[in-house]
């Protein structure tokens, strides 16, 4: 059972090992942000073979991720004469703000480490939405006639999907008198009966249908949609070539990977985190985390099979109903039905 | 009773009247009619669990039964008589018809969801003793009136039918936590009644289906002023 301390000494002995405890919780902070890095493109290779072995097809590699932004890395980069300073920047802010969230998050540990307090959830929903914000700007900026069109598409979705946002937010930290992420983790994992009560189901379901929003996932946009003109989120990256391209698609498949760590890590199962400062329980941690974003990605990757992507006047109803679901979650907590 | 079981048994019921109250909101927002049919045989299964753990819980065989009559008649009887009644035609349709938009359904769902709460409150007051009345009283509540509101804005037979049957589970969902011992017999004559009203509403959507080439309900209206 997750145990929680702000001060975040869970199993810490001072005379223990040769580095201070501060420098340790900074070199956790480093791996957790590493492990997103690294395993991102991994998670979003796993998916789309995934999906392919639905269809019944035998699908990409799960390393062609890799191989993709290896090969946009190697390639000369080509930016529009009426591209500004915006274009150019964007892929930068959108690659260093999943960063900047897993700082925040449970990723590895169930102890908070060295940037934990430095923002809440509120705050990891900003900086996601600061990159997004980057993204759509360089999308309107070069002139493109498809780059804007899916700029305004993916703010109509953004401008729906924040309530849901905040309401999730205002309903995980009704349950644990706290927004910090660290905190909610070890609000959940104190019992079974709290992670079966009626609230905790119903923000799940909402947050799951946020993720695939903002993730632009079947039903809300088709990631593997080669149209540009039905594109949402896909068409703002068309424009993007070179180290440009590499680091959009990388940026990419670590917002998706942050979003489903918060996902299982903190609302799902928020077990399986090293508890310890010891260097074998973080890294022991890895597998488990890395099982559990499995089991997540084979439900998204049936939802994704069994649905159809929904006219883009629909996507107002599917957040709707995940604003509605998380006013259900704070209504039931309020009048503490369970 | 052992305190940490009915805390368990209530988080647990309270898991599966968190399902039932979205499968039930999830039949008033879908478009499509097979959908429907699957969120209904959701909604009549985490009415099973829920007789299910208030049986264990309350060592009450009566509320045993009632989870094996509701598991054959509503989650196998009453899909299959509707299939069978009404046609497969009736379930390829993409879209069902709405008297109100989608997301403003959605908003007066959470209203009613309110209200439920508002009436069933005093009552739950009122039984104190009942450990389960909390939760199943005001999650039932919330299904009669989520169904009654399928019923009203819904322009298509089948998904009118849902309605009824889910206040129906609504009904039923909540007296299982207030009447633990209902005679067998009512027990059965009450599970015997939802396939015999399937039935016989399926037929008549299925002659409905043959005199117009719909089951959209909500355009026989336009029919009758015209003639």
């Amino acid at each position: 059972m997750n145990k929680f301390c702000l001060s975040g000494e869970v199993g810490i002995s001072p005379t223990e090992g040769i580095l201070s405890p501060l420098v340790q919780h900074l070199i956790a902070n480093l791996v957790q942000v590493a492990f997103l890095v690294v395993f991102a493109p991994l998670v979003s290779g796993v998916l789309a073979r995934i999906e392919e072995m639905i269809q019944g097809k035998h699908g990409p590699s799960i390393l062609q991720p890799y191989r993709d932004i290896a090969k946009f890395f190697a390639k000369d980069e080509v930016v529009s004469e009426e591209a500004s300073w915006v274009f150019r920047f964007a892929p930068f802010i959108a690659f260093v703000m999943p960063v900047f969230v897993v700082l925040l998050i449970p990723a590895l540990t169930a102890y908070p480490l060295f940037f934990a307090f430095m923002g809440d959830m509120v705050a990891a929903g900003f900086f996601l939405a600061l990159g997004g914000f980057f993204v759509a700007l360089a999308a309107m900026d070069t002139g493109n006639a498809y780059g804007p069109i899916g700029a305004s598409r993916t703010r109509m979705v953004g401008f729906l999907s924040e309530p849901v946002f905040i309401m999730v937010f205002f309903s995980v930290s009704y349950v644990a008198n706290s927004t910090i992420p660290y905190a909610v983790n070890a609000a959940w994992a104190q019992s079974w009966a709290t992670m079966l009560e009626p609230a905790h189901l119903l923000v799940l379901v909402a947050f799951l249908m946020l993720v695939i929003a903002e993730n632009d996932r079947i039903p809300v946009d088709s990631p593997s949609g080669k149209v540009e003109i039905a594109m949402i989120g896909h068409s703002k990256n068309l424009e993007y070539s070179g180290r440009g391209a590499a680091l959009m698609k990388w940026a990419g498949t670590m917002k998706l990977m942050v979003l489903i760590i918060i996902f299982v890590n903190v609302l799902v199962t928020p077990w399986g985190l090293a508890a310890t400062t010891h260097w074998g329980d973080i890294f022991l941690s890895l597998p488990k985390v890395l099982g559990k974003i499995l089991l997540f990605l084979l439900g998204l990757a049936v939802i994704e099979a069994s649905l159809a992507k929904l006219r883009l006047f629909r996507i107002s109803e599917f957040l709707a109903s995940a604003f509605v679901i998380c006013l259900f979650a704070m209504s039931v907590r309020l009048v503490n039905l369970a | 009773m052992n305190p940490h079981v009915l805390e368990v048994a209530r988080a647990l019921d309270g898991f599966v009247a968190a399902i039932f109250v979205l499968a039930g909101l999830g039949i008033i927002m879908a478009r499509q009619m097979r959908g429907t049919l699957y969120l209904f045989i959701l909604h009549s299964l985490m009415l099973t669990a829920s007789a299910v753990v208030l049986g264990v819980t309350l060592d009450s065989i009566h509320l045993g039964l009632v989870a094996v009559i509701t598991f054959f008649t509503k989650v196998l009887a009453v899909p299959l008589v509707l299939v069978w009644t009404t046609g497969s035609s009736a379930y390829q349709r993409r879209e069902v018809e709405q008297v109100l938009s989608i997301p403003f359904s959605i908003l007066i769902a959470a209203g009613l969801a309110l209200v439920a709460w508002v009436v069933t409150n005093p009552l739950i007051n009122a039984i104190p003793d009942h450990p389960f009345a909390a939760i199943n009283l005001t999650t039932g509540m919330m299904a009669v009136f989520f169904g009654a509101f399928t019923v009203a804005v819904r322009r298509e037979g089948v998904a009118q039918l849902m309605g009824l049957f889910v206040m129906e589970s609504g009904a039923f969902f909540a007296s299982i936590s207030i009447v633990n011992d209902l005679t067998i017999i009512a027990e059965i004559a009450a599970a015997v009644d939802v396939p015999i009203a399937a039935l016989v509403i399926g037929l008549l959507i299925r002659n409905v289906h043959k005199l117009t080439g719909g089951t959209r309900v909500g355009s026989m209206a336009e029919l009758r002023e015209r003639h």
